[in-house]
């Protein structure tokens, strides 16, 4: 066992090293599926956490609860949910989506868009019952007031959208479903995972999985340096 | 002591300009209930324009409570809040500014707070930098302008809170207990900012635990007990003659029941 | 912040649009096949060389034959390569298919460790190995997932008049996975399983495991193809699809299924009738 880890290592450290271009290729996509969807679920998730945060209203707890519930969606359930949506039989068969990076980027995005909703509401929150009489001592339009909670809240809601990212990065069902695992189409790092284990291959899978958590890492890093230099500007 | 910049302050009717006028600002019949207990009042209050307006009482009185409610940060349980014989509307609403015990400053630089307030009553441009701009020499923390605002001591939040609201250029200035966790200085300077937001103008309703800092600022008393006005009059009679047994105690600093 | 996040993510799709937009612009078609065909390696093969043909490039989705069929039937893919020849017939049958041909063939064996603990390492007989298995409660490992091999698998144990649905949880066990999963499960337990020769061929992580039983005529493997219906489903490639049909056929195509080795042995027979028999077919 522990001569696999040591040879899943320098498995690992050969393909970095050489720079491997189907290495590369699938780690890209990997990057580029993943940071779209959670650039797409802050769009949308952001706003709701920050509208949730800050009105009241009936149906509002419901709303909460049903978001909180949706941050355990297995990933399988939701690549079900879009395949059905996509298929050619479906819905939105006609877009001819399906089997494609959009697919995948649709999937995450359903994935991860209550995870930072309902972590960006509870933050938002805590952050409005500080800031309320002040801004309601200002008149501020409940928009306006959203905005602005947003805004002051925006190193807490990156580290939001890193755990968003985390979820998406590492998650295989739902793009397996949707994406097919089509070479050089839609393979990913986590299919490609699942491809190899599948081929018995476990060197190789141990390997990617290695390389997958450096770049979770990377990813982290960078933005943990963003959020510190942030905070030193303006937080207190 | 550093002398404090009073480049401008032309509040109160100037900023009113040809709108129609709020003040006076007269309570009826108010009254706040919480958890099923009535919190406050019923009582009658008027705040005539360009006074000074000092409420003061021991603590759980109701001064804050009244503060708010006339600021319409709380909607009232009963009674009535008429501006110039008119209910508050968002137009009065934002001819109205608020100072909170403990500032609340956003987790912004000093000068990004008094942008904030700014745009939030719709200044911008050359009037926004120029306010601005006074606001930091009011302050006096023209040199603290891109520091983060919740890195300032207590006595520069405060300041800039004072300046912050005093920018907005409001016509009635409501101020919760500012100077309650200051120092001397810090006192001194913000009752300056008071003084000369007076001067220009605006109308002030101020609580505060502080018997001498109510004999410099007030121009009338209102003082409340256990959810009621027991004594409102101006400020020299109340200190010379205070009426009620409370205010007596009150000024002679035993503990009022 | 949301600012820059909204043009990053904007930018983002755009560029991930003109990746779906270059690779639509390319003529491509899409496969519904089976885990052994993408897992054995073959499909990585030989495709390169029709693609080069053609300048159609071939898109696979590698599932269960069960899978692929019902993603076929919902129009999710222009061919079905498969190995499961009821299915398949039911498939063009309900007219969601043109026609069936087949392609190759393999094998299926029975894997397991070399202690071999039922002893069925001395015979032919598929099916006296599973009744060996079943009389000794050694852990049998099956797909369980209606895939083609788990198809076989099941026929397999009627015709040794076995009720497995009994022992399931106990020596059965069924993994509802893949036929690599399943074989990384078989291994952890030292129990035997049914595969098909090609993914056990290519599987890298056989350690102790060795074939234990082949050469039986019922452990025949047909694989079939299928151009899916564009009477049924419109958006169906059609001519891209049929040329890839006839080249699979071809003399080309039959001719890289021999070729594709490990270890200098074959994976898969090819086995599609000449171009002339066809037609008066």
């Amino acid at each position: 066992m522990t001569q696999e880890f040591a040879a899943a290592f320098s498995l690992a450290w050969q393909l970095l090293a050489s720079a491997d271009p189907a290495l590369r290729e699938i780690v890209l996509r990997s990057l580029a599926v993943s940071l779209s969807a959670v650039s797409l679920a802050c769009l949308v998730a952001l706003p709701l956490g920050a509208a949730l945060a800050v009105t009241r209203g009936p149906g509002r707890t419901a709303l909460v609860l049903l978001l909180n519930a949706s941050m355990g969606l297995p990933p399988v359930v939701v690549g079900l949910l879009v395949y059905l949506l996509l298929s050619r039989s479906g819905p939105l068969g006609a877009l001819g989506l399906l089997y494609t990076p959009s697919a995948m980027i649709i999937a995450q995005t359903v994935l991860v868009t209550p995870i930072v909703a309902a972590l960006a509401r509870q933050i938002i929150a805590d952050l409005h019952a500080e800031y309320d009489e002040q801004l309601r001592s200002l008149g501020l339009t409940p928009l306006a007031t959203m905005r602005t909670l947003l805004w002051d809240a925006r190193f807490s809601l990156l580290t939001v959208a890193l755990a968003g990212f985390g979820r998406a990065i590492a998650e295989v069902g739902a793009v397996i479903i949707v994406g097919g695992n089509i070479n050089h189409v839609t393979r990913v790092m986590t299919t490609t995972i699942a491809l190899e284990t599948s081929r018995g291959n476990l060197g190789l899978a141990l390997a990617l999985g290695l390389i997958l958590i450096l770049l979770a890492l990377l990813v982290n890093g960078a933005v943990m340096a963003l959020r510190f230099s942030g905070l030193k500007a303006a937080y207190a | 002591m550093p002398e404090l910049a009073l480049p401008f302050v032309t509040t109160g009717a100037a900023a009113a300009g040809g709108a129609q006028a709020i003040l006076p600002l007269v309570a009826t019949g108010l009254a706040y209930d919480a958890g099923g207990q009535r919190r406050l009042g019923p009582l009658d209050l008027t705040i005539e324009p360009g006074r000074r307006t000092v409420l003061m009482g021991p603590n759980g009185s109701g001064k804050s409570l009244t503060l708010r409610l006339l600021h319409g940060l709380l909607q009232p349980g009963a009674g009535r809040i008429a501006w110039a014989g008119r209910p508050a509307d968002q137009a009065i609403a934002r001819r109205q500014a608020m100072v909170f015990q403990r500032p609340i400053l956003l987790r912004r630089s000093v000068q990004g707070n008094l942008r904030h307030a700014l745009q939030s009553r719709g200044i911008h441009g050359a009037a926004q930098t120029a306010r601005l701009a006074a606001a930091l020499a009011m302050a006096d923390l023209a040199g603290f302008a891109d520091q983060p605002a919740r890195r300032l001591s207590g006595g520069e939040q405060q300041r800039l809170a004072v300046a912050r609201a005093l920018s907005l250029q409001p016509e009635i200035l409501f101020l919760d207990e500012p100077t309650a966790s200051l120092d001397p200085q810090s006192t001194w300077q913000i009752e300056r900012l008071l003084q000369a937001a007076h001067a220009g103008g605006t109308t002030i309703v101020l609580v505060t635990h502080d018997p001498g800092q109510a004999r410099r600022l007030a121009d009338t008393v209102v003082f409340l007990h256990r959810g009621r006005i027991v004594e409102q009059t101006p400020a020299a009679q109340f200190f010379e003659q205070p009426a009620s047994p409370q205010a007596q105690d009150f000024l002679a600093g035993r503990i009022v029941l | 912040m949301r600012i820059p996040l909204m043009l990053a993510g904007l930018a983002l799709a755009a560029g991930l649009n003109a990746v779906d937009q270059a690779a639509a612009d390319d003529r491509f078609i899409i496969v519904q096949s089976t885990t052994s065909t993408q897992d054995s390696g073959l499909l990585d093969a030989i495709l390169p060389a029709f693609t080069e043909a053609t300048g159609i490039a071939v898109r696979v989705v590698a599932v269960g034959t069960g899978q692929a069929i019902k993603n076929a039937r919902n129009g999710d893919g222009d061919v079905l390569l498969v190995h499961a020849r009821k299915d398949e017939e039911a498939f063009v049958a309900d007219g969601e298919g043109v026609e069936r041909f087949d392609v190759m063939y393999n094998d299926f064996v029975l894997v397991g460790p070399s202690a071999d603990p039922a002893g069925i390492g001395s015979s032919k007989d598929a099916v006296a190995a599973l009744q060996a298995i079943a009389a000794k409660a050694a852990p049998f490992v099956s797909r369980g997932d209606d895939s083609g091999t788990h198809k076989k698998e099941q026929a397999l144990w009627q015709a040794a008049g076995i009720d497995v649905a009994a022992a399931s949880g106990g020596w059965y066990r069924e993994t509802g996975s893949g036929m690599g999963p399943t074989l990384n499960t078989a291994l952890g337990m030292q129990a035997y399983a049914l595969t098909d020769r090609a993914t056990w061929l290519s599987y890298l992580n056989q350690q102790d495991f060795r074939i234990l039983v082949e050469g039986d005529p019922r452990l025949f493997n047909q694989y079939g193809v299928i151009l899916v219906s564009p009477a049924r489903h419109p958006t169906v490639k059609a001519a891209d699809g049929q040329a890839f049909i006839d080249w699979l056929l071809g003399p080309d195509g039959q001719a890289a299924i021999a070729g594709y080795r490990i270890n200098g042995q074959p994976l898969f027979t090819p086995n599609a009738q000449p171009m002339a028999l066809r037609k008066a077919g």
